[in-house]
Formats: C-alpha cells, structure tokens, sequence
C-alpha cells in the first residue's frame, strides 16, 4: 500500500524494575499519503438516481456487486456525502438542483459522469435535455455506457479512488 | 391550583421533498403542507426528467425511435419494447409469427418479473426492511443475465422488432430460464416469509392510501393499482395481443384497495407471470420469428451482406422508413405499472406525425394527493412505492 514506511515492531521494554510494556508503535508516513487513504477508502456517494443509470447503480450497490467492500455507502443527505455519482439524463429543470446538492457538499467532493446522458446528453439531443453535466460540475471520472454496466461503475469508482490517492496538498479549501 | 388555560397555536410548514430524495423513486417532487406530522396538502411536481421522448419519437422513423421506448419505463424496457412494436404493427397492417409471439410473451413476463422485483425491493427498503432488497436484487441478476444471453444488453434491450423479434432464442437460454422458472417460486416463497405476516409490514400498510373501486375508475387508474381495489381489469385478459390468448393465467385481486392489497396483488402477478413464461417455454411453436413482410421489415443481416437487391431495400427503409398507410391508431399493452398506450398519427411518411406515450405512472402521480392527504408523513414514504411509478415514463 505505500502508506506504512517505517514500522517499529512491538517489543517488550522494561521501565521500572518488574515493569514491563510495549514500546510506541510508531507510524511514519506523510500527511498526503495519509489523508489520501482515508478519503479513497470511504467515499460516500449521495443516494441520487436521476435516470436509467440510477438503476444500475442500484444493482451496484446491492448483493451481487456489492459496493460496500469498497468502502462505497449510499447517504441519503448530499451534507455526509463526499461523491456525487451523476446518475443519467441532466434535464434542464434538473441541473439547478444538482448544482445546488452539489454545492451542498463538503469538500473535498468528486463527481462520477455515470452514463452517455451524463457525459454527453447521449441519445436525447432535445430542447429540455443538458449536454453532458460537465458544463455546470467538475467531473472527475466519466463512465461511457447506456447504461453502463456495474463492472464499468466499479472501474469508475477504482479509477477515482488512484485519482484521489495521487492528489498533493488537497488539505485545505481547493476549488 | 388556578387553572391555566392555554390554547396551543399550531402553525402550518411547507416542505419541499424531493426531487432529491431517496424514498420519491427517482426526481418526484413533492410539497407537502403539514400541520405537525400530519399532511393537509401535497402537491406533487413532475417533469424533473422530461426528455422530449415524444417529440424526439417524430422525428425519427418507426425503426429508430425503438431504441427510445427502452427508456421510458427503464425497469422494464422489454415490456415497453413489446408494447411499441405491438402499435406499430397495428399500425402497419402486419403480424408477426407465431413464435416470435409466444417469445415477446415470454420475455415481457420476464421483464414483468424484474420490475416488481425492483418494486419489491425499493418499497419495503423504504419502509424499513433492508434483508428482501437484497435478496430481490439476487433474483433480478439471474434475469439481466438471461436477457443478456439473449440479446447483449441488461437493461436496455430492444430486443422486441417490428414485424417479429431480433433473433431467435437458442436451446440453452430455454434451459438456463426453465431452471430459473422452477427455482423462482421457492425464492417467491422466502420474500413472502420476510414480508408478508411481518407485524411492521402490516402496521405500516393495512388501510394506508385507500382508494375505493369506484374512485380507481374513475382516476384512470390501470395495473396493479386498479387491480388492489378490487376491479379485474387486465389488456393480457381482455384484449390478449402477442400470445396471451393461448397461455392460462389468473387476474390476481385485491379488496380493500390500500398499500396492502396492492402488495398482495403484485406478488400474485409475479408467480402468474412465472407461470405464463413455463408455459410459453413448453408451448414454444417453431418457425421463423419475423413476419415476412418484405415492406416494412427490415431484410436478414447476412442476405444484406451477400445481395445487392436487400441491402438497397435496407437502405431505403432505414433512411426513410417505410410507406405507411394514413391514418391513427391507439394500442394498449399491459406493463408492470398499468396500462401503456401508444397512439400514433400517421401522415404517410416514414416517420410518425405525432406520437404521444400514454403512461401510467403519469396517471399514477395524480392521485398521490388524494392518497396522502389527511395521513401522515409516514405514509406518505410508503403511498409512493405503493404506486409504483418510474418517473422516466412520468415525464417522458
């Protein structure tokens, strides 16, 4: 993993006489490295299936994938959320109030593109449809697929995660 | 003690639920006046994924607007498929084999199967119980898989074509979905032992959002919806398309018509839809599974490759579509929500005047406030999964 560089292994050391306890167990590691493991392994997506991809991102959440061993858990409330996964077509009725729990969220937060609509307004090239959502939000991964298959969600999800775990310095506000 | 009489000023909240919310099923907006935990109004508000499927629809020919229907009801897309392609023949004047019927019978209860399963899952996930959404969507995966066997795609399959289906199913899907037809009652069996008798489940549906049969009608309610109050009604019944006139099956009825009935309704509607795909796999005619219809089917891929005469023919019908006969038609097949209609305006040309998408989930969102109003907040969570909408269909 690259985050534990230097570990002292546990010995016995005696400090009064009949006194004996374990020596500090000492971590050294840089503050990037650190900080970047905790945010790529808990990412917490906010629970918002706009459309069709919504409903694979479900399945992705559910038995059979299983999200959660990736430290992936739907929240309900964009306020404990640090993901936003763009789950289908952005109308543009919708795109204000996407932008607004987007706003909503505490930094650091990352987007996920899922879907053709998402990236791109894929087939619905209409007068009420946005095209693509990364004309109004800083996306991070884009998922190519009508819907995309789970697979290809969790690969998304894997790719940010090496995203994050390459970030420098993102200790403070950003953005 | 002197009495202290004290009159309590309650003071009426506005709320807005939605479109961001994990219980509306998508982006269903809805604004709730409460009076403490009880709701006097709710408005609900709708198109949040309005995507101009009509008007994309006319623009398009009878061929490539197939793609689109996919995504109205985008947990059952077979059934929509189905019911397009079942319009547009009528439309066109032409039917389609018998196998091909007896296989859009059979993948359409397929898809019947995994859009209750969703609604299954999602429903009682919002009214509390994790453990069946999670062995649901175990089902489900089985059922994407033979859909994926049969035609590349999960979700959005389009399997279903004018004039017959795509391809024709093989040996091994047969088998790998009579297996899945035996197994599925006993799963059938497991959901109902967490659910059914559960005392929560009980408390928080029996008498919640009634609707009396005679209000049901009058709604222009359709699907499971009607069906929970007690009213048979059912297009696969009363007027069969595909092959549903030859397969056997009941209507299953509620009584009391609230969140309860229309639960029971469903679940009945997944074990008779289990039955109708056995028989269709056991009745399974053969032939060929697209109807010969030289002018408005599209030629076998290998023919197009090898002559010249087919693969001018499929280039004049994909750009401009077929010479369709004048005139307007409305076609009602019967998906998981409710009744889906189609009704076209055909001005002759390869691509429809006017297509307009007649959906039951929109219906459904109308009589939302005559559900919620006077409960509680609650009930409101469990009257929407009660209805049973996809808002993709709503808004269109």
């Amino acid at each position: 993993m690259g985050l534990i560089e230097n570990t002292i292994s546990p010995s016995l050391v005696e400090v009064e006489k009949g006194t004996k306890i374990l020596s500090p167990n000492i971590v050294i590691t840089s503050m990037d490295k650190l900080i970047n493991w905790g945010r790529s392994s808990s990412l917490w997506p906010v629970t918002f299936g706009l459309a069709c991809c919504g409903i694979e991102m479900m399945t992705t959440g559910s038995s059979h994938y299983d999200l959660d061993r990736m430290g992936v858990i739907f929240r309900g409330s964009p306020r404990q959320a640090d993901l936003m996964i763009v789950a289908g077509t952005v109308t543009k009725k919708m795109a204000e109030i996407v932008r607004r729990i987007y706003d909503q969220m505490p930094e650091p937060r990352y987007v996920v593109s899922l879907g053709s609509c998402a990236c791109s307004g894929g087939i619905f090239n209409t007068y009420s449809t946005v095209q693509g959502c990364d004309s109004f939000l800083p996306v991070d991964v884009y998922i190519p697929g009508c819907p995309p298959r789970p697979e290809a969600l969790l690969e998304g999800i894997i790719k940010l995660q090496e995203k994050i775990k390459g970030e420098h310095f993102r200790w403070s506000r950003w953005r | 003690m002197e009495q202290i009489e004290k009159t309590f000023e309650t003071r009426e909240l506005t709320i807005s639920m939605g479109p961001q919310h994990p219980a509306t099923h998508g982006v269903l907006r809805l604004v709730l006046t409460l009076d403490g935990e009880t709701v006097i109004k709710c408005t609900p508000h709708v198109g949040y994924l309005h995507r101009g499927v009509e008007k994309l629809g006319e623009n398009r020919t009878y061929f490539s607007a197939l793609p689109l229907t996919d995504r109205l009801d985008y947990i059952s897309s077979m059934n929509n498929n189905v019911g397009y392609v079942n319009a547009v023949e009528k439309l066109f004047g032409i039917e389609a084999p018998e196998r091909a019927k007896f296989i859009r019978t059979m993948v359409a209860e397929m898809g019947r199967i995994s859009s209750h399963i969703i609604w299954l899952g999602t429903h009682v996930l919002d009214i509390g119980a994790t453990t069946p959404f999670l062995y649901a969507f175990r089902e489900r995966e089985r059922i994407l898989d033979l859909f994926e066997a049969l035609c590349g795609a999960r979700l959005t399959v389009s399997y279903p074509r004018i004039g017959g289906v795509r391809n024709d199913v093989s040996q091994e899907f047969l088998d790998e979905l009579y297996k899945f037809v035996l197994e599925f009652p006993s799963r059938m069996d497991d959901y109902e032992t967490l659910v059914t008798e559960n005392r929560v489940w009980r408390k928080r549906t029996v008498g919640i959002g009634v609707i009396s049969a005679e209000e049901a009608v009058n709604w222009g309610l359709t699907g499971g919806m009607l069906r929970g109050s007690g009213v048979c009604y059912d297009v696969r019944k009363h007027a069969p398309y595909d092959a549903y006139d030859k397969v056997e099956f009941d209507v299953p009825l509620g009584k009391n018509g609230d969140c309860y009935d229309r639960y029971i309704v469903r679940m009945g509607e997944m074990r008779q839809a289990n039955r109708i795909i056995k028989q269709c796999i056991e009745k399974l005619p053969t032939g060929p599974v697209m109807a010969d219809a030289p002018k408005f089917t599209l030629p076998p891929k290998d023919k197009i490759l090898k002559d010249m005469e087919h693969l001018i023919h499929q280039f004049v019908l994909i750009t401009k579509g077929p010479i369709v006969p004048e005139g307007e038609i409305y076609s009602a097949t019967e998906v998981p929500k409710g009744e889906l209609g189609f009704y076209f305006v055909s001005d002759g040309t390869g691509k429809p005047y006017r297509m307009r998408v007649r959906a039951p989930s929109f219906v459904h969102v109308s009589i939302l406030p005559k559900l919620c109003e006077g409960g509680f907040v609650a009930d409101v969570i469990a009257n929407i999964g009660s209805i049973d909408i996809v808002l993709g269909e709503c808004d269109r």
